[in-house]
């Protein structure tokens, strides 16, 4: 067994992120929907960090910094905006909120 | 790290994502998602960013998951007994899939760049220092716009959870 190189992060990363991504299409449920793109964010961030440690930079590594930070206002904004629609709706289902459809 | 480590770690973390997905309780996919950030910052210590796998535990696995499982509380919703989709959709569903599905299979079949061999020095992402230099020369800018970034989301949050009364035609 050979020792782990970049190749092998990055089909991590992306088995992390199409499995998020597939999560995003099928999933009803709005938070797991969201749960499965923050899903998508981390295997982004994996990307990021496996790169910098094999170019021997940093700079990947300080942009992690900073997806952390904006994942953490966009978790809170998006669940706030839930909260809200649910108020409203009562329903937090994907399929139920088509009012645009009608 | 090690094959055998690396190995744990990565089927851990793919394990667990599937487990956010197929999920019918929305308390035990946020348990999944949690499981999987874990399995992803100890990639993370893998990789000798070893703040970073902290910071990951500590914002994820601490505030973000621990955020999600309130709000499913809060709403405390019924299961997912629904009924069936509509042939079409159901169909535009299993399309969507397979195209995911080939795109990796493509990527994990022919994606293969040149990887250079990892320094035997230890990784400059491990020295918090380098992090602090960074922060306050070359990414000052975005570390302020990210502070501003911060305070619109907390006004943001308070303005969209606030109710306001008598306003019912602002819909």
């Amino acid at each position: 067994m050979m020792t782990p190189d970049l190749n092998s992060y990055l089909v991590i990363s992306v088995l992390l992120f199409a499995i998020g991504l597939i999560g995003v299409l099928i999933r009803r449920n709005t938070l797991v929907v969201f749960m499965c793109l923050e899903l998508m964010l981390v295997a982004a961030t994996l990307a990021l960090v496996a790169f910098s440690r094999y170019n021997g930079t940093m700079d990947g590594n300080v942009f992690v910094f900073f997806i952390l930070t904006v994942a953490a206002a966009e978790v809170a904004v998006g669940l706030a905006i839930i909260v809200a629609l649910f108020r409203r709706r009562m329903t937090i289902q994907l399929d139920e909120l088509n009012t645009l459809k009608n | 790290m090690g094959p055998f480590l690396f190995l744990f770690f990565a089927i851990f973390t793919v394990v667990c994502a599937i487990g956010v997905v197929v999920n019918k309780n929305a308390v035990n996919a946020a348990m999944s998602l949690l499981l999987s950030l874990v399995g992803v910052a100890g990639l993370f210590v893998g990789l000798e960013a070893y703040l970073l796998a902290f910071l990951l535990l500590l914002v994820y696995a601490g505030a973000i998951v621990a955020l999600f499982l309130f709000i499913v509380m809060l709403l405390d919703m019924k299961g997912d007994d629904r009924p069936r989709l509509a042939a079409v959709p159901m169909l535009a569903r299993i399309v969507a899939v397979a195209l995911v599905a080939a795109g990796v299979v493509s990527f994990i079949a022919r994606g293969h760049l040149p990887s250079p061999p990892v320094q035997v020095e230890p990784a400059i992402g491990s020295d918090l220092k380098v992090y602090a230099y960074q922060l306050f020369t070359t990414y000052l800018l975005p570390v302020q716009i990210l502070g501003f970034l911060l305070l619109i989301a907390m006004l943001g949050v308070i303005v969209l959870s606030k109710r306001f009364e008598g306003m019912d035609d602002i819909k």
